[in-house]
């Protein structure tokens, strides 16, 4: 709390402490105003979670019922083959989303920031997928991905008749079919804070490490990324939160196919509720992702509020 | 600050001999075909290529004719310029029976659109100026709540809010779920932790003596609103403003949750435009339609350009 807020805001009525009013009624407004904010923050975030969570130990089908079956819908869960494809997707898919929006940010941003003309320019273009929707880029790289028009066709038409590449109708490799939409979408963002990040370290840094004959890249690897750290946990929580949603480009780019190849949690989650009219799978799933979440911010929160009490 | 770049992309102190040879020597030495600029900029060139390519497949698949598709591949440049599929994708693709063309969605997009973005901004505006103005007991617990909130994964939330605004909305006598309306509450609910992040932190670097001046001088809470705040605030409204404009448009999550096939948002109509399993496959109707749903955000995007980085900068600090 501010301190000086309060200071402010008590030494008022500490001069007329005659007619002190009722404690919660001082100050009405700023309590009314607020309002819609807490019935967001306590109705729909706490108690939607926790109704879902609630729920997910039912047996509720088309409608939510609240005949307790324990952790029957989680069993269920972790038989269902379709769960299990979708946990593997996004694992592969976050391990690799992860590495290389950060190395490519990283890098990008580090090109950038070497003084270069027309910075302006080049960071637009980076960054302008990042305004297009999920729909938009898996549709557009659906088309590119094209076995008859597209990469394959164009590489065939040059000659090399035999090149294979159609990641899109090949299971084993439809997943790299969506790593390289959601790239090509979500880097320009995290290079954006990396640049600010990189922006932010002072100069005096490089003439030091100059005036020693420390090589560019050694720099970077050795001084300024572990100065950038905050900023790299910033954009790993980033990341992360994105691909735990992932499910807007797997609706446009693939279906989920071929097969259930390219299923994802969050596509399990919302075919169980609307599509297959099994609320209580799709709360059990549901509360498996809010899970992982958790296992990533608890990490992150402590990272966070450590760092700070260190300092 | 330039000295620094130069030193390093020239690095004059290692090859003496070259740098005699340069000739005079002034305050900025250039040599632009050396070999980390080229290393530099071609990279950068290449990437920016990369990045342009879905774009320009977009637009010339857009223009092209069907036969040239089926005859040529995606990057071939159209021959023969027609706009028939742009006028094919607005008024005339179908989605199932209905084939109204994508004009249906635009309309539906932008309907959605004007007062989500109004009402998440004035409620985050005011939450934002209360929560850094105004502090009571317990408000900052609440906005902990709500920026956790932000982190949990719309699925987990998705079906509770059906029941909110089912109940609601049977409560005060109108359809909540399943119209427009009711999505305009949902967008505003999932804007509300990261706007009132914004407004908060912006009101909060708003000089203390402002406001006691402004009590002072006997304005109330929406006085100071209203006379002092918001004037000051035209630089992080535009930034809200872009954030929301873009986020709303963009989305697909919650238009196919909480909206019917006749009020789908833009994206949601698009998805089933052009994925829809029944017909021939009319690529170039199909891009015509996916650049037509592009053009909102991207629009905003190039116009708005250095705020929209900051938009998403704000946005970054805590997810």
């Amino acid at each position: 709390m501010a301190i000086a807020e309060d200071a402010g805001a008590r030494a008022a009525p500490r001069e007329q402490t005659v007619r002190r009013p009722n404690r919660l009624l001082r100050n009405l407004w700023p309590k009314f105003a607020l309002l819609p904010m807490i019935a967001t923050a306590v109705v729909v975030f706490l108690g939607g979670t926790l109704w879902t969570v609630v729920y997910s130990f039912t047996s509720s089908g088309l409608l939510p019922r609240r005949n307790w079956v324990g952790l029957d819908q989680y069993d269920r869960l972790w038989s269902t083959t379709k769960w299990i494809v979708s946990i593997q997707n996004l694992a592969l898919y976050g391990v690799f989303s992860l590495v290389f929006t950060l190395v490519i940010g990283f890098t990008l941003a580090a090109l950038l920031d070497r003084k270069v003309r027309g910075e302006d320019v080049f960071r637009t273009i980076f960054l302008y997928p990042f305004a297009l929707s999920f729909i938009v880029t898996g549709l557009v790289w659906q088309w590119i991905l094209n076995p008859d028009f597209g990469i394959q066709g164009v590489v065939r038409e040059w000659g090399w008749e035999s090149f294979t590449f159609n990641p899109l109708n090949d299971p084993d490799i439809v997943m790299f079919g969506l790593l390289i939409a959601g790239l090509w979408q979500g880097t320009g963002l995290i290079m954006c804070i990396m640049l600010a990040g990189l922006r932010g370290i002072d100069d005096d840094i490089w003439k030091a490490t100059r005036v020693d004959g420390i090589p560019t890249w050694k720099t970077y690897v050795q001084v300024i990324i572990p100065m950038m750290r905050p900023v790299f946990v910033t954009a790993v929580v980033l990341i992360a939160s994105g691909i735990i949603k992932l499910y807007d480009l797997v609706v446009a780019q693939t279906s989920g196919g071929p097969g259930i190849s390219s299923e994802v949690p969050a596509k399990y989650v919302m075919v169980s509720m609307f599509g297959a009219q099994n609320l209580g799978q799709g709360f059990a799933a549901s509360t498996m992702m809010l899970l992982s979440v958790v296992i990533i911010l608890i990490p992150w929160a402590y990272l966070e509020f450590g760092g700070r009490r260190r300092v | 600050m330039s000295d620094i770049g130069m030193l390093n992309t020239v690095k004059a102190a290692e090859d003496p001999v070259r740098r005699v040879l340069d000739g005079p020597r002034g305050a900025r030495p250039k040599r632009t075909f050396s070999r980390t600029n080229i290393f530099l900029y071609g990279t950068l060139i290449v990437v920016a290529l990369y990045y342009l390519l879905p774009l320009y497949v977009m637009l010339v698949t857009s223009v092209k004719g069907m036969p040239e598709i089926r005859a040529g591949n995606v990057f071939a440049p159209p021959l023969e310029i027609t706009f028939q599929p742009w006028v094919k994708a607005w008024a005339e693709a179908c989605t199932g029976v209905n084939c109204e063309g994508l004009s249906r969605g635009f309309w539906n997009s932008v309907r959605i659109l004007i007062p989500s973005v109004l009402l998440s901004i004035s409620i985050a505006l005011v939450s934002g100026y209360t929560l850094s103005k105004w502090k009571f007991k317990g408000s900052e617990v609440f906005f902990t709540i709500l920026i956790v909130g932000a982190f949990i994964p719309y699925q987990v939330m998705l079906y509770p809010i059906v029941i909110i605004l089912r109940d609601v909305g049977n409560f005060l006598g109108v359809q909540l779920f399943g119209s427009l309306t009711g999505l305009v509450l949902v967008h505003s609910v999932f804007g509300m932790p990261i706007l009132t992040l914004l407004f908060r932190n912006y009101f909060a670097s708003i000089p203390e003596e402002l406001f006691k001046a402004a009590r002072v001088d006997g304005a109330g809470f929406w006085g100071i609103l209203f006379r002092i705040m918001l004037p000051m605030s035209l630089p992080i409204l535009v930034v809200a403003i872009i954030l929301q404009v873009t986020g709303i448009w963009n989305d697909f999550l919650f238009g196919v949750v909480y909206t019917r096939a006749d009020s789908y948002p833009m994206t949601v109509q698009l998805n089933n435009i052009v994925n829809s399993v029944q017909g021939i496959k009319e690529y170039n109707v199909n891009m015509a339609a996916t650049l037509l749903t592009g053009l909102v955000p991207l629009f905003v995007y190039f116009v708005s350009g250095k705020l929209f980085v900051r938009g998403i900068a704000a946005g970054a600090v805590k997810g």
